[in-house]
């Protein structure tokens, strides 16, 4: 379920960028605000407790297929919301520089889509509903059952916006839904379960874990306040991106004339509350005449590829450079063995 | 050795690259970070039937890998471990993009196939520079280099904090798996009614652990700010580092060398 | 002076479970006393070690530390005269360079960079370990993680050090370094242990603990020559006081072996 930087445009990278660094920036704010200073060490060290267990494999039942633990769940109902965010946010971002999972650009997508979901909208809006202050075996399973699932349809769901949008890879919008969301629904499940298995476990020796996160109030206007914000700066990335510009696909930097690199970004979130709507529209049907824009400019730039004379020039240049590439490997490990 | 296990053995050797003493090494973390990120959204922004302009990008990883003694064959397959998903992503679009696109002799490809090669250049360019990054600075280096362009520090500390403990825990999870392991004579594979406990454990362990550590900071004077900061020197050397790469990156973002490599080449014949 | 003094009075205390933890202890330990506290498993060692930095506070009696007694408010200052080093040294090193560990403390004490360095230098020299200071905490061996975990704690220049089992899972060589490096300090030590040879070696006085109660507190070698009281305290005599006389093999079974052997040969 992780992005990946080969399927990613700069713009939708750059703007989901921009959405989990808010996002670290606003908990980073909470959790220094927080006086339980006991949550500094417990977050490293839980954090680290995720990390293990996703390597742990077991096998689901009555399937035979393996799965592990997700934990976004898991960290939000110990930690609170804030530190859980800040929590999955590191452990996404060690995996994507040692395990080289998604990439550094797809971090921001992937530390915002398993991240947002269980943190923000779960918990609160629904375990925390349906727990409230009683726990019970009944309430913990439930609740984190629908939980993990809602969440990993959501962020299933952003995987399939966020490579669509990109352009970059060619599966049409309806089959990497069908695709996707089917298969999140059964992973859900199976974290649902574990993560209250866990928990209940857990709750049986040290009932006040249920306590931990109690005190981080978290209302409604709030909530919805940050999905907007996220949805804003989500949909201004894509109308931008979707726009008419003659370069879509280009940055803004490569542009020569300030007037355009200014014109662009108003036009965005002017238009964007429009162009959502008219994307929105669009989806039921599964017609989609945006997904031509974007596939649209490719031939423009792509034309250049088709006259023979640079076909043949590109693979030859092609190839030179690579051999360019060996040869310099060469010549630096020779100059630094002839130095030692 | 288990999945676990590997996993940990892998952290520790990457963890080990990074104490290398090369003079690449030695660069202020955050050139090396920002160059890092400079490449990737570079590498990201071609448009998705890119090829000949993806390959003067790989002279960057090559000269780091070589210049600061890493073992390439190791990164490689490392690369090539985690391949699979773009692969299996990547693979969709010679399927649904059929069109013809290039021509070269009696071999026609379709957008799909060149993109799909595209997306394949791509993954392998962005993953090694990420990786290349962790083997040259270290993960406590990445976090002091974060620090310092004014990350906020609890995201830091939490880093930091999580990295410390990573090979702990592991290692703890990994010696339960292995008493388990030794007195189940099944498959191998554990049973979700094995897993729970397991877990469950672990995570009591996790948190009596957490209490204790928070009892060794509280007995040191712990005020609730753990403080790192770290005096880091950026000279000439880091600068040059960047805007060298930098300008090169540009250079092979705007024009299609290959082609103008190739075109010379053919002009000469 | 009295700044060094360690003193419990007629102390409670009763697990959140209900059970009893320690039944009424007192004892008072003057500067520069080396003492000894050693027990069976469950004696209540470690609980009374987290008493005297104020990690547990107990249900009857009170702690004094100095001139005043053991509370919330004077809990500051009594830790800048205790220092307690732990069972895991992977609980106290949690910082990303052996620096940054042994600097906590000074840090926290809020020290000019200069000072809290200076500190820092002494602190891991006196431990021989000057050479790890810019290395990781997870590459280190349990010796050294040991002999950095006491210098994070002398770099807050405590009167008082308090250890938890310092020599269990060390190697022969680390222990001895340890044990010489314990020698050498003018602290006041209290220092909990199943090691009875280390505590003959660095220790004139030993307290025993049995089920939460003193059964005794005298000198040392007194108390290791008294076998039924070591006994009754689910102790026996530190290794070198007891005399050459090993645990016998199972007799039968070694004759059976053999018996088993000869028969398959022929």
């Amino acid at each position: 379920m992780h992005m990946a930087d080969a399927l990613i445009s700069p713009a939708v990278g750059g703007s989901l960028w921009v959405a989990a660094a808010g996002l670290i920036g606003y908990c980073s704010k909470k959790v220094r605000q927080d006086l339980d200073d006991r949550k500094i060490p417990l977050m490293g060290v839980i954090g680290a407790f995720i990390f293990a267990a996703q390597m742990i494999n077991f096998t689901i039942p009555a399937t035979g297929s393996s799965g592990h633990l997700g934990g976004g769940m898991i960290l939000t109902i110990l930690l609170g919301p804030h530190a859980a965010f800040l929590t999955m946010a590191s452990v996404l971002t060690v995996q994507a520089l040692f395990f080289a999972d998604g990439g550094l650009l797809a971090l921001g997508c992937n530390i915002f889509n398993l991240g947002f979901f269980p943190c923000f909208i779960c918990y609160p809006l629904i375990y925390k509903a349906i727990v409230k202050d009683n726990p019970s075996s009944g309430s913990i399973m439930t609740g984190a059952v629908l939980s993990a699932i809602l969440g990993l349809q959501m962020g299933a769901f952003s995987v399939v916006l966020e490579t669509f949008f990109s352009g970059i890879s060619a599966l049409p919008f309806a089959a990497f839904v069908t695709l996707m969301l089917p298969i999140h629904l059964a992973i859900g499940l199976v974290e649902g379960f574990t993560t209250a298995a866990v928990v209940m476990f857990v709750w049986k020796s040290r009932p006040e874990i249920m306590m931990a996160s109690h005190g981080t109030g978290h209302s409604m206007g709030k909530v919805l306040a940050g999905f907007a914000v996220a949805a804003v700066v989500v949909g201004g990335a894509l109308s931008w991106f979707a726009s008419s510009h003659p370069d879509g696909l280009e940055w803004a930097m490569f542009r020569t004339s300030g007037s355009e690199e200014l014109a662009v970004p108003e036009k965005g979130i002017h238009s964007s509350l429009a162009v959502i709507q008219e994307k929105t529209a669009f989806l039921p049907g599964y017609g989609f005449k945006t997904a031509e824009p974007p596939a649209g400019e490719e031939p423009a730039e792509a034309w250049p590829a088709v006259n023979p004379g640079t076909s043949v020039s590109g693979l030859v240049g092609g190839l030179l450079t690579l051999c360019l590439a060996v040869l310099i490997g060469f010549v630096i490990k020779r100059r630094k063995a002839s130095r030692t | 050795m288990t999945t676990i296990e590997n996993n940990l053995f892998d952290i520790r050797t990457m963890d080990t690259l990074a104490s290398g003493s090369t003079s690449l090494h030695r660069l202020d973390p955050r050139a090396k970070l920002i160059t890092t990120l400079i490449f990737i959204g570079m590498v990201v922004s071609l448009g998705k039937y890119e090829i000949s302009m993806m390959i003067p990008f790989v002279i960057y990883p090559v000269a780091m890998m070589v210049s600061a003694d890493l073992p390439v064959l190791y990164l490689l397959k490392k690369i090539l471990l985690v391949s699979p998903f773009a692969v299996l992503i990547g693979i969709f679009n010679p399927l649904m993009d059929t069109a013809p696109l290039v021509q070269i002799g009696f071999l026609t490809l379709s957008g799909g196939w060149i993109s799909f090669f595209s997306i394949l250049i791509r993954f392998v360019l962005t993953v090694s520079a990420a990786l290349i990054l962790i083997c040259l600075t270290g993960f406590n280096g990445v976090c002091m280099a974060l620090e310092k362009l004014k990350v906020p520090a609890p995201f830091v500390v939490q880093l930091l904090f999580l990295y410390r403990y990573l090979f702990v825990l592991i290692e703890e999870a990994s010696r339960m798996i292995r008493a388990r392991s030794l007195r189940s004579f099944d498959s191998g594979r554990m049973r979700f009614k094995v897993f729970v406990p397991l877990l469950g454990q672990l995570l009591l362990r996790t948190l009596d652990r957490a209490q204790r550590i928070h009892l060794a900071m509280c007995c040191r004077g712990f005020d609730g700010h753990v403080r790192i900061s770290r005096p880091m020197t950026f000279g000439y050397k880091e600068t040059g580092f960047i805007l060298f790469w930098s300008l090169f990156f540009i250079l092979a973002r705007c024009y299609n060398l290959p082609v103008h490599i190739g075109n010379l080449v053919a002009k000469g014949f | 002076m009295s700044h060094h003094i360690v003193k419990a009075d007629n102390l409670y205390y009763t697990y959140p479970d209900g059970t009893m933890g320690i039944n009424g202890i007192s004892f008072t330990i003057t500067h520069g006393e080396s003492v000894a506290l050693v027990g069976a498993n469950g004696a209540g060692k470690s609980t009374l070690l987290l008493h005297l930095n104020g990690c547990l506070t107990s249900t009857k009696g009170e702690i004094r530390i100095g001139d005043d007694p053991l509370t919330p408010k004077t809990l500051k200052a009594a830790r800048r005269s205790l220092g307690m080093v732990f069972q895991d040294p992977d609980d106290q090193l949690f910082m990303p360079t052996v620096f940054d560990d042994v600097a906590f403390g000074p840090m926290n004490l809020g020290l000019p960079e200069q000072e809290v360095e200076e500190r820092v230098a002494r602190a891991l020299e006196t431990v021989g370990a000057s050479h790890l200071k810019h290395r990781p905490p997870h590459k280190l061996s349990g010796g050294e993680k040991r002999a950095v975990a006491i210098a994070t704690i002398l770099a807050v220049s405590p009167d008082i050090l308090v250890m938890d089992e310092p020599t269990s899972n060390l190697d022969p060589l680390s222990r001895k370094r340890l044990i010489r490096l314990l020698q050498s300090f003018e602290h006041t030590k209290i220092i909990a242990t199943h090691d009875l040879d280390m505590a003959l070696d660095v220790c004139e006085r030993t307290i025993v603990l049995h089920k939460g109660t003193i059964t005794a507190d005298g000198p040392t070698l007194d108390i290791f020559n008294n076998e039924d009281l070591l006994l009754k305290s689910g102790l026996e005599k530190p290794l070198r006081m007891q005399k050459y006389n090993p645990i016998p093999l199972n007799k039968k079974k070694v004759h059976d072996h053999d018996h088993d052997h000869d028969h398959h040969h022929h």
